[in-house]
């Protein structure tokens, strides 16, 4: 079943007299349950087309549905609204409230959704109880190790039950140890069922997704499809031609 | 249900950044504060003056006329010097009047001067000695709390006795029962019949520091030719203005004063006290508006400055919360609550201010009295400072976009 569709999807920043073209005439669909990565070298569009997925930002050009709804031309608040009811995101710098709890961080989500005290004081616990973090729930950020902190902000980013999970660069900010505790803690929850999407420039992280994306220049330059029962010998790049779903996509 | 979650969460928020930075949020207040202390204390001044004022005013009566040579209020230097050439009103013309007087109900001599009184060894200094007439019960509503007031045959000039004020009761005779003793003033004897209720003070002078006795006794023992004032008290308040009138006349006539002439007395009466009063409380108002209006205007940038800060500081939070779905209002509720918030606590601390102040005004210049409708006025308006001045701060957070400020450090 089709989550996301970009269709012709363009972004482009004024600089001045300059024209930087973030992503150009970008197509691609990811189905519900991918487990995805999304790779390139740095300014190749990575966390544009990241925010552009995420609800955060609208394409200059193109169409973007998800979840059958054309989310091109929403306004702000319809956006916000997206973003709090399908859309989990985990960023690179965790990006916690510094002053609140962890309870409270997870909770916050709730919040603006309108849920009632109780039912979100349950659910966030429940959250939390999935990134194993049940014992630390009245503890300040600054009270956490970086591990236990993306953790939380995992918990924040389900509690929502979103149709998608976002992570730009989730273990760039931690030691290789956690990071790959955290990247164990995706793999599980793809298991579950969610949709996950990682944006990352380290191929260790990349190879516990399932289908890696690679831009280069605001393009897609390749889009590989991991080949079932080979999970442990993929290293790196899988050629186009043993992928039929594979999809490099450059338009006229 | 939704709201209320909404409100709480910006509680929340505010009061962790209003912990986080409290020295900065204090100052921010200070024209807050200024502006809270100024309209509390000069609301508290002129509730205070009023209440003492009706009270003050109330022992006088609307419905006495008060016939004497000056005018009590308005009067310019040339005025003053004019009036000065007048005569002096003489019990005689009291008299004539209590005799021709149609529409008044009692008419009373008074005139009064400071001077010490004698009981025993003891001895009290700047007394207010009031020579006057039994009919000064009715015209200046004072009660008798023991004994009885001077009659008729008193005032005709019987054996000399005099009533008393309550200080004068409690400082000359402290513990002695007051009533049959006698009191000295000017080596003359005065057999004590009665005692007066307590008044309280007017204008800061106690009204209770007097004693009353015969005019006729008073009139050159305590001085020797006095301008009486005569008090005319007016018994259906419905013909005020008639009776005013009636008293002008008869005046004029009583001192054959040709038509062309102009009145040579003045009738004063109660309202003219008000007026004059009122006038004083709009000044200090006026004043006291417009010092608050300043320092609220001044409180107000600086807690605008300071939100601006503020959300200059928390621009990646604002994105974060975006990011997971706060929409432009929840932003904009936030700093508005926080801006508000910021304004209370300023309101807050200033009506506490304002409070001792007002305590210690009370104490030593004059009664303020803090009430109900100006502490919620003053709460009313540093939260109205704080939307106003924190609503363009707010705005801004509210429009950020996600990415950028996501972006930022
Ligand atoms: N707000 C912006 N204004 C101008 N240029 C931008 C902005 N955001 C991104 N860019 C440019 O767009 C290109 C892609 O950026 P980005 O998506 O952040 O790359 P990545 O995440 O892959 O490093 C870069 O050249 C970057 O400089
Ligand atoms: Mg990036």
């Amino acid at each position: 079943m089709r989550l996301i569709l970009l269709q012709n999807i363009s972004r482009r920043y004024q600089m001045g007299a300059e024209t930087v073209h973030a992503l150009r005439d970008v197509s691609l669909e990811i189905q519900r349950g991918e487990y995805v990565a999304i790779m390139g070298p740095s300014g190749s569009g990575k966390s544009t087309l990241m925010n552009l997925i995420g609800c955060l930002d609208t394409p200059s050009a193109g169409h973007y549905g998800l979840n059958g709804v054309s989310i091109s031309d929403m306004d702000d608040n319809q956006l916000a609204e997206i973003r709090n009811r399908e859309i989990g995101f985990v960023f690179q710098t965790f990006n916690l409230l510094a002053r609140s709890n962890a309870l409270h961080n997870v909770e916050l989500p709730l919040i603006y959704a309108g849920i009632p005290a109780e039912e979100r004081r349950h659910l966030a616990l429940e959250a939390l109880a999935q990134v194993g973090l049940t014992d630390r729930i009245h503890h300040k950020p600054n009270e956490l190790s970086g591990g236990q902190r993306q953790r939380v902000a995992v918990a924040r980013a389900l509690v929502n039950k979103p149709s998608l999970l976002l992570a730009d660069e989730p273990t760039g900010n931690l030691d290789s140890r956690t990071g790959a505790e955290i990247m164990a803690l995706f793999d599980d929850l793809s298991r579950k069922g969610n949709t996950i999407i990682v944006v990352t420039h380290e191929e260790d992280i990349a190879k516990h997704a399932r289908r890696i994306i690679r831009l280069r220049d605001g393009l897609i330059a390749s889009d590989e499809q991991k080949v079932e029962g080979q999970e442990s010998s993929v290293e790196g790049k899988t050629s186009p031609a043993l992928d039929p779903r594979l999809s490099t996509l450059d338009r006229p | 249900m939704k709201f209320v979650a909404e409100i709480n969460e910006s509680l929340g928020i505010s009061w962790n950044a209003l912990r986080a930075n409290k020295m900065r949020s204090v100052l921010a207040t200070l024209g807050i504060v200024i502006g809270i202390v100024t309209v509390t204390l000069m609301g508290a001044a002129i509730n205070g003056l009023n209440q003492a004022f009706i009270r003050n005013v109330s022992a006088l009566g609307a419905d006495v006329f008060y016939v004497s040579r000056f005018k009590w209020f308005n009067n310019t230097y040339e005025d003053w010097v004019s009036m000065r050439k007048r005569p002096k009103i003489t019990l005689a013309e009291s008299d004539a009047l209590a005799r021709q007087l149609t529409l008044a109900d009692a008419v009373a001599p008074t005139a009064d001067n400071e001077d010490s009184v004698k009981y025993k060894n003891r001895s009290a200094s700047s007394v207010d000695v009031v020579g006057t007439t039994e009919a000064y019960l009715q015209t200046s509503g004072v009660d008798v709390a023991q004994g009885r007031f001077l009659t008729a045959a008193d005032a005709r000039g019987g054996q000399p006795t005099c009533v008393i004020g309550n200080d004068v009761a409690t400082n000359l005779f402290r513990a002695d029962p007051p009533l049959g003793e006698r009191i000295k003033i000017e080596d003359q004897s005065f057999l004590v019949v009665g005692v007066l209720e307590k008044q309280g003070t007017m204008f800061g002078y106690s009204l209770d520091n007097r004693v009353v006795i015969p005019l006729r006794q008073y009139i050159g023992l305590v001085e020797r030719n006095p301008g009486i004032d005569i008090q005319v008290k007016v018994g259906d308040l419905a013909h005020l203005d008639e009776a005013r009138e009636e008293l002008r006349q008869v005046m004029r006539r009583i001192r054959h004063l040709r038509p062309n002439q102009p009145d040579n007395f003045s009738i004063n009466q109660q309202d003219e006290i008000v007026k004059w009063f009122h006038n004083q409380t709009a000044t200090i108002a006026v004043i006291g508006l417009f010092v608050t209006s300043l320092a609220l205007f001044v409180g107000g940038i600086g807690i605008m400055n300071i939100m601006f800060v503020s959300v200059v500081e928390r621009t990646r939070e604002i994105g974060v919360r975006k990011a997971i779905g706060a929409k432009r209002r929840n932003i904009l509720l936030q700093f508005l609550i926080e801006s508000a918030g910021v304004c209370l606590m300023g309101g807050l601390i200033g009506l506490g201010i304002a409070w001792v102040i007002s305590l210690a005004v009370s104490k030593w210049l004059f009664p303020a009295t803090l009430s109900v409708t100006i502490v919620t006025l003053s709460l009313l308006v540093s939260l109205l400072t704080g939307v106003i001045s924190g609503f363009l701060p707010a705005w801004r957070a509210a429009r950020m976009d996600p990415v950028e400020a996501l972006r930022s450090e």
